[in-house]
């Protein structure tokens, strides 16, 4: 069976990238602040809204039909509206619990991701909105022949597009941080945020602008889920996120290729587990997984092992 | 001179009118900005895919209600053009701080109200009793939960996300003895609550090692993996359907039915219902203040004294020789347990449990009452429980909006989302909680309060 072995590391690899683009929004933060933004898988579900608005405006009022300059302006557009979402919430929440004792921002975190999952429940309703498949078509690489007739292992344009997407923006990311000025010092505030300040580093603009950069891959994670999918709703972010959590903390939480590590192993996991297991605890796979690995790898896949001073 | 300082003044009121202005209308934008895709456009189901409309009037009124409330909070309030949150935290902080010494004589004051509580409501609202017994029951409950977890949270400083999964384990331990070997409500709860205790230590034996953050989400992981085994292991607890006919309890083998042998009956006073919610107002009540006796007491032996000196500082711990091990199993395995007793209370109230009641959101609601009643104050929890939770019950008493903001205006839809607002607001209001003093439970020669910065609060050192 290796042609439905294909198929689902193929799958398993367009999941892995979804949550991989939102574990970076958590493990940016947690390295830099050292807190688990708990609102950040619903920044990805508010991305996700904004991405279905703008589409259906664009189609639908200004009437636009060639496909790709619609979905490339609903990218920008929902990068765009979901980082405002991102800072915002740092902003109201968090900044004015910096230096404060360590539970009062999970706190408001969770606050948080409550208020913007019912925000969104009161403002858009509570059922499901379907979106129908936009992308269609693809290619076939494999065929194979079983007792229950032939099995073609298929690559759709949507999983390329998803892919490929992931990969640029991976690549881009990857030089920001390592190439520019803002990165430079977001790795100095994540190194030592008294010394950066001293040194002239605007800490708290890094630090908001972590938050944006976070809540916008967030959203390119709510495009694309939408477009897999088709279909989303206000509950969407929590199972999510709490998945891309645990797929930052199995790639080492504050490394970024640990991120994207992590995110493609619980999404082969996920869905390596459903095809061969069960469907039901797929779930339960994914947390369990997240519990072995903290346990036995507490630092993680790529992570570095904490030092402790007394 | 005189002449001078007048112009001068007028400029800089002149400045703070434009950077209020300046601050308000970016304020403004920001709300358009974020509520253009929600307030401004609604997607609904519709035939043949799905429908915009657009509602221009909402999302133009919370423009400018943020425009003018910002604007008028700058001028009056706050009096400089620096934004509200940030100013929020500055102004509070400190104040209020004289609660403390209230702290004795209110608890005093709540735990007599708390006795009397049931025909209080039954003499002065005789005509909303059940109503408000129902309402006192929940709190209860919630103030039952909050202290079983302050145990895990405020006194051993281990951060705990899932802490609902011992309320499950209760409820359903409860739930099936009860469905598959006839148990009562008296002689299921202490077994529920050694269930509970037990998977306390199950679940504590394998992340002793983590900390912090990380200990947080792993105890979140457990509490999810629990739902999600309730609601598919089908066979064993019924799935999403639920347990139903869960049996009420009974006072020495008395029901509370109308008839032949029931309490009424055997007391020769009429049937009334509300005799049923007295006395499972009772119980929680009871079962609360041992919840929060067997934590003081706690606090006083050399096991409570370990949890805190943990939560301080584990090294110091080890080095002085505490076995940290047991030490937090114990703090696990007890607040589990506590957690187990009121899980079957709740099954017993409510007669029906099912996955639902037992979401991520439960801890989270927990966990904030823990925390915004400050770390490790008992009487902490009470009053953040009464907020709280009250408040969102309040909050769908709130029919009257109706008549104000016209007849499709739910105000139940929003109790959530007013319950996060104050969940963020009161903790940017008062980051170390409503009681920031404590008690040391170990003292020197005289008694001192010690400010609640003093001590380090579950961060699971």
């Amino acid at each position: 069976m290796l042609e439905y072995f294909v198929q689902q590391l193929i799958n398993g690899l367009t999941l892995g990238s979804i949550y991989g683009l939102i574990a970076i929004g958590y493990t940016m933060v947690y390295g830099i602040i050292g807190m688990i933004n708990f609102a950040h898988g619903d920044i990805f579900m508010v991305g996700s809204f904004i991405a279905l608005a703008t589409f259906l405006i664009l189609t639908s009022v200004f009437g636009f039909v060639f496909l790709p300059v619609v979905l490339l302006i609903v990218l920008i557009i929902a990068m765009l509206f979901t980082s405002a979402w991102g800072w915002t919430v740092e902003r109201f929440a968090y900044r004015p619990l910096r230096g404060s004792f360590r539970l009062a921002p999970l706190i408001t975190a969770i606050g948080m991701s409550i208020v913007l999952q019912n925000f969104v429940q009161v403002t858009q309703g509570a059922r499901v909105k379907p979106l129908p498949p936009q992308i269609q078509g693809g290619v076939t690489l494999m065929e194979g022949s079983t007792e229950n007739g032939t099995i073609l292992v298929q690559l759709s344009y949507m999983q390329m597009i998803i892919i490929f997407t992931t990969l640029v923006l991976m690549a881009g990311f990857t030089l920001l941080i390592s190439r520019t000025s803002l990165g430079r010092a977001q790795r100095a505030c994540e190194q030592d945020r008294k010394m950066a300040a001293l040194l002239g580093v605007n800490v708290d603009r890094t630090i908001s602008l972590t938050f944006v950069m976070g809540a916008a891959l967030a959203a390119v994670a709510g495009l694309m889920f939408l477009l897999l999918y088709g279909v989303i709703d206000f509950y969407i972010g929590f199972l999510a996120g709490v998945k891309a959590f645990t797929a930052a903390v199995l790639g080492g939480i504050g490394s970024l290729p640990g991120a994207m590590l992590g995110g493609l192993a619980i999404g082969l996991i996920e869905v390596f587990w459903s095809a061969y297991f069960t469907v039901e605890y797929k779930d339960v796979a994914a947390f369990s997984i997240l519990a072995i690995v903290l346990i036995f790898l507490p630092s993680g896949l790529l992570g570095k092992p904490e030092v402790e001073k007394v | 001179m005189a002449t001078r300082s007048v112009p001068l003044s007028s400029a800089r009121d002149d400045d703070r009118l434009a950077n209020s202005l300046r601050d308000a209308a970016i304020a403004a934008l920001m709300v358009f900005a974020l509520g253009f895709f929600f307030l401004g456009v609604r997607t609904d189901i519709a035939p043949g895919g799905l429908a915009l409309t657009f509602r221009w009037g909402l999302l133009f009124s919370a423009v400018a209600i943020v425009f003018a409330g910002r604007l008028l909070l700058n001028l009056f309030v706050f009096k400089t053009s620096t934004p509200v949150t940030s100013r929020l935290a500055d102004t509070f902080s400190g104040a209020g701080s004289s609660f403390a010494g209230l702290g004795k004589w209110l608890a005093r004051a709540l735990l007599i109200f708390a006795i009397v509580l049931p025909f209080f409501f039954t003499y002065f609202f005789p005509s909303k009793d059940r109503q408000y017994i129902d309402l006192a029951i929940l709190i209860m409950t919630y103030i039952m939960l909050g202290w079983g977890l302050n145990i895990v949270v405020g006194l051993a400083g281990l951060l705990d996300l899932g802490y609902v999964a011992f309320y499950a384990v209760g409820a359903y331990s409860f739930a099936l003895l009860a469905q598959n070997f006839g148990f009562g409500f008296w002689m299921a709860l202490p077994l529920a609550g050694l269930l509970a205790a037990f998977w306390g230590v199950i679940l504590g034996f394998p992340v002793l090692r983590l900390r912090g953050d990380y200990l947080a989400i792993v105890t979140l992981a457990f509490g999810e993996i629990i739902r999600v085994v309730l609601l598919n292991w089908y066979e064993f607890t019924n799935g999403p359907d639920g347990i139903s006919g869960i049996p009420r309890p009974t006072l020495f083998g008395l029901e509370f039915s109308r008839g032949e042998g029931g309490f009424a009956d055997f007391f020769g006073i009429p049937y009334d219902s509300i005799h049923r919610f007295i006395y499972l107002y009772y119980i929680i009540f009871v079962l609360a203040i041992i919840t929060n006796l067997v934590t003081i007491r706690l606090r006083k032996l050399p096991v409570g004294r370990a949890w805190e000196a943990l939560r301080e500082d584990e090294i110091a711990c080890r080095s002085l020789g505490i076995n940290t091990t047991n030490t937090k199993l114990t703090a696990f395995s007890i607040g589990a347990m506590f957690g187990g007793f009121a899980g079957s209370f709740f099954a017993t109230r409510q007669g029906f449990i099912s996955p639902e009641s037992f979401t991520f959101l439960e801890s989270a609601i927990i966990l904030a009452i823990v925390v915004l009643g400050g770390l490790g104050s008992q009487i902490g929890v009470v009053i953040a429980s009464v907020v709280m939770i009250g408040g969102i019950e309040m909050l769908r008493n709130l029919g009257f909006l109706q008549h104000v903001f016209g007849d499709g205006f739910d105000p139940t839809q929003y109790r959530m989302l007013i319950f996060g607002l104050a969940m963020v607001l009161i903790m940017v209001w008062r980051p170390r909680g409503l009681i920031t003093t404590r008690e040391p439970t170990a003292v020197l020669k005289e008694k001192k309060r010690i400010g609640a910065d003093m001590v380090a609060q579950g961060e699971g050192h």
